[in-house]
């Protein structure tokens, strides 16, 4: 597949929050502004970009040769809770307003599907290298996509007449239903039309 | 060699992770103001939210930042107040009395007219929701110990007549149980008293008699037959004012028809 079809495909066709379902805790927890969404999806995006090079160089040049397939999920989680630390630690200095912003769901990144999904997609892909990092990026797109949208949607239906039982989450939960709906459009016929495979 | 591989592969990439992450550390270490380390490391710790704030830290926070005064922490109290004022440059009055909380009610089941047997959850909110609670007095301790739970330092104790005593050495004065108590029964007196008016009723001394044998009638012979006692009788209520002179209370408890006075 070509690399704009990888984009495309996990940005719009296989979004990992409105179509896969992962890393739904962030996407409702961070979205109610869209500042701090924003910083949660390029701090994702940084992370799923990363893991995704360094857990396809652990994969082709660590657990294949040894034979040691079956560590696939502890070494991914390894090398992943290692980078979110890292992203932790500059975040805290760069932007301590967005640190207290994230607060909990930063370290939590560790355990977003969303990460150790897209490493290990590339490994059942068979991407090389350079694919590898396209999909991890586009993967991190797609989270920044979808949570930049909701939070977007959520500082609007904050303003709006809701009814008072559906105030706050529960109507979050109905738009992303709602938005979810709409990405269900996206097909993967659009790249095999559009020549991208 | 299966395992001697898998376990060594493991550990070396545990090791590299490990010891950049211990570099990034150093390399994006955030430099905290010398102020603030100081001021948290001399809170006392207990992170009661006494002062109104989410912890110690915090509160330590919002005072070198300039947003909260010095003093509002109980449990440090003056000597707290004086070194928070050293290390922000600033003076301070410290001529605070430490306070401790006090239960202001002497019933229990055997004094007090019960009007019904509760029989519901164990929390003295709970209780006071139907109607009022099983007591005739509606102002005095429910004795299920909501404030025992909210303790951070677990002074609260109850004995086996159910009477809630407070240990005065442990309490910090943080006042969770005066905010958690439905009857307000638990108030904070300054932690020198000699004497409490142990009661909380605020009704006509006839209502009070038919509810409890040890409820303050408001008959104020405390308030006119001992006048340097610093009773004063309000809402037939006989409460201390202790900034006053009390040197008469002793007498005054002496004289109590209804012995309302606890000695501490």
């Amino acid at each position: 597949m070509s690399y704009i079809g990888i984009l495309i495909t996990y940005i719009f066709i296989q979004n990992f929050i409105l179509v896969q379902f992962m890393g739904l805790c962030p996407f409702i927890g961070v979205s109610k502004n869209s500042e701090s969404a924003l910083g949660m999806g390029l701090a994702v995006t940084f992370v799923t970009t990363v893991a995704s090079v360094v857990t396809y160089m652990v994969q082709h040049f660590l657990l294949v040769p040894f034979g040691l397939e079956y560590l696939q999920t502890i070494s991914f989680i390894l090398v992943i809770a290692a980078l979110v630390q890292l992203v932790e630690m500059v975040i805290r200095k760069m932007s301590p307003s967005l640190y207290k912003a994230l607060g909990i769901f930063l370290p939590l990144i560790t355990t977003n599907c969303a990460v150790l999904g897209i490493a290990i997609l590339n490994v059942q892909n068979d991407y090389n290298l350079v694919e590898s990092l396209f999909g991890g990026a586009a993967a991190g797109l797609g989270f920044t996509l979808a949570i930049v949208l909701m939070s977007n949607i959520r500082e609007k239906l904050d303003l709006l007449p809701v009814r008072k039982v559906f105030k706050g989450v529960p109507i979050a939960f109905i738009s992303a239903g709602l938005m979810a709906l709409a990405f269900m459009a996206f097909d993967a016929s659009l790249v095999t039309n559009l020549h991208l495979v | 060699m299966g395992i001697l591989a898998a376990f060594l592969v493991i550990a070396i990439m545990g090791l590299v992770l490990g010891f950049g992450l211990a570099f990034a550390d150093k390399k994006f270490a955030v430099e905290k103001d010398e102020k603030l380390i100081q001021m948290e490391k001399s809170m006392p710790g207990a992170n009661c939210g006494g002062c109104g704030f989410a912890g110690c830290s915090a509160y330590a926070e919002a005072v070198c930042k300039g947003e909260a005064e010095i003093g509002l922490c109980s449990p440090g109290g003056a000597a707290l107040a004086q070194k928070m004022g050293e290390i922000m440059g600033v003076a301070v009055d410290a001529t605070q009395e430490r306070k401790v909380a006090f239960v202001h009610c002497r019933g229990n089941a055997d004094v007090t007219v019960q009007q019904f047997i509760y029989d519901g959850i164990d929390d003295c909110n709970a209780a006071a929701i139907a109607q009022g609670g099983p007591n005739a007095c509606k102002e005095g301790c429910l004795h299920l110990g909501s404030c025992m739970k909210v303790c951070p330092v677990g002074a609260i104790s109850r004995d086996e007549k159910m009477m809630i005593h407070v240990d005065p050495d442990k309490c910090i004065g943080c006042g969770k149980c005066t905010t958690v108590c439905p009857t307000m029964v638990m108030k904070l007196i300054p932690a020198s008293a000699q004497y409490v008016v142990a009661c909380n009723n605020h009704e006509m001394g006839a209502k009070v008699k038919k509810a409890c044998q040890v409820g303050c009638i408001g008959c104020k012979i405390c308030q006119v037959k001992v006048p340097d006692s610093g009773c004063k009788v309000e809402n037939f209520l006989s409460t201390i004012d202790y900034a006053a002179d009390t040197s008469g209370l002793e007498k005054a408890a002496a004289l109590c028809p209804q012995k309302c006075f606890e000695k501490r």
